[in-house]
């Protein structure tokens, strides 16, 4: 087979895999188009701090969905290994931003504190993540289970670090990490996603993670006869799932200037298994596909953002999103799609490689 | 019809894309006996199991049962209910009742014909069913707390209570110790005084004379013959399921290597046990060396190698590698040590399914070049695209997910797997099912050639000529133990049936 | 040959009395936990803890929680998950003030319109479950969404009841003098209990019955321990998870009728997580998300043991905010982890020893491939 034509056709089957967030991602692009074809527009005003930047829908969608795109990284890799959600993460990342603001408010704040701040927030972070992995991998407990536990008390873990308040903070470097850098007209949230993406682009290129991940999700029996330590990997899908936690804290700390555990990222948790499951993912585990969740993740923004648009209260907009959350997985159960399947081949009759030699002993 | 058979099978076929797996099968069963049901892999026991109980259906052939009014008549069973219904209840191997119920709860589930359950009647009826059967449990117990022979044996009273006519035990010892073996021999000749006639499929030779009245013998989907226990000898049933005569000397191909028992064998055991239950043997394999694990199926092979690999929790033994002791605990020592394993069962422990052909040959390599060296895109490409080619694996492309290939393809691509990690000793455990007959001589082609490069290699096939072809020292094994070791010209089919034969538990 | 330590056991009779079952022994030790914390409560702090009222207040304040985590047992037993429960209770209460104040409803309306609701949600994710086969986890999550944004729809603002009708239900008690305390000032204050209380007692009473002794409830059990199993033993695993879908709404809808006796008033964030309380009840009650284990009497007394440890809290001088919180997810984590390592003892000296690890019920992968 020529590298050309090689080349094509892993293209064309990774563009399969993410055949239902780019349908969603279409489909809202299209109807957003035809009810007002300015939707899409981006103009050049000047913000609050008297920078030029840029803004419009299609800013406000990639900006407002910075943290959900970050959470649903990590949620991807720690539903491909253990075939599990992990519900706590809106609650750790309150955790994460009260302890990125403590240690803020502890002195100055330069850059060598906001860094020092972030790797605190980092560490405990990943510590969280550790519990949780430790309870799903050792103790074998269902990941909706196990992080239940943090779901419960993690909120007010954050209040008690917080010593009981809303700490705000203040500072132009909060400022610029959570809004614009002066002189970018593109929100620095947006940066930061890249960042991750890179970061994680590079893992998987210079490590074998995807690879493990997957073996370990999809036959975990078979992994470890490969040598594959599948504890091991569990564990490290929860701890870099508590790095994105840390990450998505800090941003949403930054954007707000303050940190109010109660209402930080509140209900992330299901928008992020939901950015998983429109990614084309599997919620019992096995292969992923991180660009589909990001995809998502994008999706449910964008989706949020028409419902705003066609002035959707905001506490109703819930109900929308449900109708087209069902649409969508209903659409990819595997009772329709076996169903769409068997017309299709009765319509299309085609002849098929005989793939399977023993035949099915099911 | 003669009065006292129950059921009978005529010219039953059934084939699946690619495979027959039953031609022109015949089997009669009587009331009240205890008949065996044997062959090796790919005899179609299973097959023939599953197409009178209704999971799959025939292609051709008759099946009759004698209803509940003693007439006989043809029937088409369309489902494990269907079956159900008609009188033939099976006992798998793996419980299908719910752990987490009571004994009597299980025996009476799914069947009650009321909204309300009576758990005073219920428990009482188990009790006098359990009392009449001597089924050593409790109305009151939890299933999961009874061990897997009390288990088996409560599913045996549901069938019985369920009155059925005809009831298939489906390889129901392999996981039991010899109490409870005994306990459920009882109950199957408590049964058989009832006149339920029970259909015993295993391939614990022992257990079959002890026990069984007549036996059935398939082989690659075909029926062999109908004997009376008491009128075959143990070495002609193991020649009729191997497909040979006992003067029937094979050995077309002589196999070259040679083998010396001196100096450092590359990989030795003492007292090796490990928690899949096979008693703890000795073995050795030298530089160069070919040998093999042999005995019927079930004798424990794979269970021994899986041990060596350290795929099973190994309970005792010590392990020396090179003359160096070393703890082979878990496969990745195991690989660290050149040591690598093709399992068995491919479905389960090798292919990971959803992944690439090309990911699924290049992971055991990856995984001991460790977690920070990926291979490049390029490396990957080239060592996939080069065993692809050498081993002739059928596959749309190297992207393809390997659960879209034949059986014997992926097997191929297992093996590609384990070639690519280079190993010193090699363990390939049935790596020629499944493959086509051209590919298997040249798998057994391999094997030697990699014995002359200085691999050593255990190699484990149900077909004896392989093994005969290949191996310069086999060990015999029956029932979970070793009963010999064969070395050098020691090595012809005689000998392994003789050391089967007699071979004691 | 391998000796099974069981299996002599199982042979020779065991020589104490029967082991209890899984569902049983977890029963015991919440039940234990439960009286203990009381009973320890009442000895430390004495006080509030010593009056019977203080009990009933529980649940006079959870009679509806005690409810939807029936529900929810219902759906876990199967071996699925159902999160949308509170957000049905929030619609239910909004929908019922506005009809009893606007739409000039009777209370008899009211709560038919309580169940038609709950039933609808049930109906519409048992299909979309057990016959679609899309994972409970979104469905439900779903059913979440468009309930909590219905309530706004059904009203923008919070409303509270101004029916005569139903505030007489509201107000009414049920009064124990004999169980009362005496305040300083010497008047006698009779314990008193709430209409909701007695419906959520006979609510698990039903449950319970329905659990332990009808067809259905047996089912269910069934499905959850072993679904490959229960087909093989010829139940109808659709109708059974469908059913229990159905229920879980039915009880939501009659759970959210008695918030609604409780509270008076509709507002979007009413039950807010609720139906992760509902879960950890559950599970604090000996309830396994993988099914096939729960008892109804254990999730009451779940219910019971999560209420409790917050008043344990402010009793002990924990007084800020978050040590509730916190405290019940230590206790969650204590009951989590004890379960997993009870059930994995268990496992180990029962069938799953016995049994090679790669023969499980749903796999005929034995090494006989095609034979």
């Amino acid at each position: 087979m020529s590298i050309g034509s090689r080349k094509t056709k892993r293209l064309k089957s990774e563009y399969s895999q993410m055949f239902i967030p780019l349908i969603a991602l279409a489909l809202l692009v299209i109807f957003n188009l035809i009810r007002d074809p300015s939707f899409f527009s981006v103009v050049v005003t000047a913000n609050n701090e008297g920078n030029t930047v840029l803004a419009g829908n299609l800013i406000s969608i990639l900006n407002g969905a910075s943290e959900l795109a970050i959470l649903a990284m990590g949620m991807t890799l720690v539903t491909s290994a253990s075939g599990g959600q992990d519900i706590s993460v809106g609650a750790a990342a309150a955790i994460a931003g009260s302890v990125f603001i403590k240690v803020l408010r502890v002195g100055s704040i330069t850059p060598a504190t906001v860094l020092l701040a972030f790797l605190a927030c980092c560490v405990v972070a990943m510590l969280f993540g550790a519990f949780n992995g430790t309870l799903v991998a050792v103790f074998n407990i269902q990941p909706m289970i196990a992080t239940l536990i943090l779901y419960t008390a993690g909120r007010s873990i954050a209040y008690w670090i917080n010593g009981g308040a809303t700490p705000t903070v203040s500072s132009p470097l909060i400022k610029s990490i959570g809004g614009f850098i002066p002189g970018v007209p593109i929100p620095t949230p947006i940066f930061i996603v890249i960042i991750c993406g890179i970061i994680f682009a590079l893992l998987f290129k210079f490590t074998n993670l995807a690879l493990y991940t997957q073996a370990v999700g999809i036959n975990s029996q078979a992994a470890r006869l490969n040598g594959i330590n599948t504890i091991g990997m569990k564990l490290l899908t929860f701890v870099i799932l508590g790095l994105c936690v840390a990450v998505a804290g800090c941003i949403s700390v930054s954007r707000l200037g303050l940190i109010n555990h109660e209402t930080i990222l509140i209900e992330i948790e299901m928008d992020a298994i939901l950015a998983v499951a429109i990614g084309g993912n599997a919620l019992s585990g096995g292969k992923f596909k991180m660009a589909g969740s990001v995809l998502g993740a994008y999706a449910i923004q964008m989706l949020t953002t028409t419902l705003y648009a066609m002035k959707v209260s905001s506490t109703s907009i819930k109900a929308y999103k449900a109708v087209v959350i069902i649409l969508i997985v209903a659409i990819g159960s595997p009772v329709v799609k076996s169903a769409v399947s068997q017309l299709w081949s009765r319509l299309v009759k085609r002849n098929e490689p005989a793939a399977t030699g023993r035949g099915k002993l099911t | 019809m003669k009065n006292d058979i129950v059921l009978s099978a005529r010219k039953l076929c059934k084939a699946f894309p690619g495979v027959r797996a039953l031609y022109n099968v015949d089997f009669t069963l009587r009331k009240g006996e205890i008949h065996a049901l044997m062959g090796e892999n790919g005899a179609g026991k299973s097959t023939l199991i599953k197409v009178l109980t209704g999971v799959y259906h025939k292609d051709a052939g008759q099946i009759n049962l004698v209803g509940t009014d003693g007439i006989d008549r043809e029937m088409t069973v369309r489902s494990p209910q269907d079956a159900q219904n008609l009188g033939i209840s099976t006992v798998y191997q793996e419980i299908t009742l719910c752990p987490n119920l009571t004994v009597a709860e299980n025996i009476f589930i799914g069947r009650e014909k009321n909204n309300f359950v009576s758990w005073n009647a219920m428990e009482k009826r188990t009790g006098e069913i359990l009392k009449s059967l001597n089924i050593p449990a409790r109305p009151k117990q939890q299933l999961g707390g009874c061990s897997l022979a009390v288990q088996q044996m409560v599913a045996i009273a549901r069938a019985v209570d369920m009155e059925c006519k005809v009831l298939i035990l489906d390889e129901p010892t392999s996981s039991l110790d010899e109490q409870e073996v005994a306990m459920l021999f009882s109950l199957m000749r408590d049964l058989k005084s009832r006149g339920v006639g029970i259909v015993f499929v295993t391939h614990f030779l022992e257990q079959v004379y002890e026990v069984c009245d007549r036996i059935t013998v398939l082989r690659d989907g075909e029926f062999v013959g109908e004997y009376e226990v008491k009128d075959l000898p143990q070495v002609d049933l193991i020649a009729k399921m191997m497909g040979k005569e006992l003067d029937d000397l094979s050995g077309l191909y002589k196999k070259e290597v040679s083998f010396d028992d001196d100096g450092t064998p590359v990989y030795e055991a003492v007292g090796l046990a490990s928690e899949a239950g096979v008693k703890p043997f000795d073995f050795r394999i030298n530089k160069g060396e070919v040998n093999g694990f042999t005995g019927l199926l079930g004798s424990g092979r794979s269970e021994s190698v899986r041990a060596i690999f350290g795929a099973d929790k190994v309970t005792g033994g010590k392990v020396k590698v090179n003359g160096k002791s070393v703890q082979v605990s878990k496969p990745i020592k195991a690989m660290k040590v050149g040591i690598g394993y093709l399992p068995e069962d491919r479905k389960r422990d090798g292919i990971i399914a959803d992944l690439s052909v090309r990911d699924n040959i290049i992971l055991a390599m990856q995984v001991m070049k460790g977690f920070f060296r990926p291979l490049s895109r390029s490396q990957a490409e080239a060592f996939a695209d080069e065993y692809i080619k050498m081993l002739g694996i059928k596959t749309a492309s190297a992207d393809t997910p390997i659960k879209s290939l034949s059986g014997g393809n992926q097997q191929k691509a297992i093996l590609a797997r384990w070639l690519l990690t280079n190993p010193q000793y090699l363990i390939l455990d049935e790596p020629t099912r499944g493959i086509d007959i051209g590919t298997k001589t040249e798998i057994q082609k391999l094997v030697l050639g990699l014995a002359e490069d200085g691999v050593s290699v255990t190699f484990i096939s149900s077909e004896i000529e392989e093994m005969l072809r290949t191996c310069s020292r086999l060990i015999v094994m029956k029932d979970r133990s070793v009963v010999g070791e064969l070395k050098g010209g020691e090595v012809t089919q005689d000998n392994i049936m003789h050391t089967i034969a007699g071979g004691g538990n | 040959m391998r000796v099974n330590e069981t299996t002599l056991g199982g042979i020779n009779g065991r020589k104490r009395k029967e082991p209890l079952t899984d569902t049983k022994l977890l029963l015991a030790i919440t039940i234990g936990i439960f009286f203990g914390m009381y009973i320890l409560a009442m000895a430390v702090w004495g006080g509030g803890f010593l009056r019977p009222q203080q009990l009933f207040d529980i649940f006079n304040n959870n009679a509806s929680l005690i409810i939807i985590s029936c529900g929810l047992t219902i759906v876990m037993i199967a071996g699925g998950i159902d999160i949308s429960v509170g957000g049905i209770t929030a619609l239910v209460v909004m929908s019922c003030v506005v009809h009893l104040d606007t739409q000039g409803g009777s209370v008899l309306t009211a709560l038919v319109l309580a169940l038609g609701i709950g039933l609808a949600f049930g109906l519409v994710h048992g299909y979309l479950i057990s016959y679609l086969e899309i994972q409970p986890f979104i469905v439900t999550l779903a059913g979440m969404f468009f309930a909590r944004g219905m309530t706004t729809i059904v009203s923008v603002e919070p409303r509270t009841a101004q029916h005569e009708g139903f505030l007489a239900l509201k107000e009414a008690r049920i009064e124990i003098p004999w169980l009362g305390y005496t305040t300083k000032s010497g008047d006698l204050i009779p314990a008193r209990i709430e209409i909701g209380v007695i419906v959520a007692l006979i609510v698990v009473v039903i449950v319970f019955i329905t659990l332990r002794w009808s067809r259905l409830g047996r089912n269910l059990y069934a499905v959850g321990g072993n679904r490959q199993s229960a087909l093989m033993l010829g139940i109808n695993v659709r109708r059974t998870r469908f059913y229990s879908y159905l229920i879980c709404g039915l009880l939501s809808g009659i759970g959210g009728f008695v918030f609604l006796m409780h509270t008076g008033a509709g507002n979007a964030t009413n039950a807010a997580g609720a139906e992760m309380n509902a879960i950890a009840s559950s599970i604090i009650g000996g309830t396994l998300l993988t099914g096939g284990v729960g008892n109804i009497i254990g999730t009451l007394f779940g219910v019971l043991t999560l209420t409790t440890i917050k008043s344990i809290v402010i009793a002990s001088g924990l007084r800020e905010p978050w040590w509730q919180s916190i405290t019940t997810g230590a206790m969650l984590c204590f009951f989590i982890v004890l379960q997993s390592i009870v059930l994995s003892k268990r496992g180990k000296g029962g069938f799953k020893l016995v049994l090679p690890k790669w023969l499980r019920p749903k796999n005929r992968n034995n090494s006989s491939e095609g034979a």
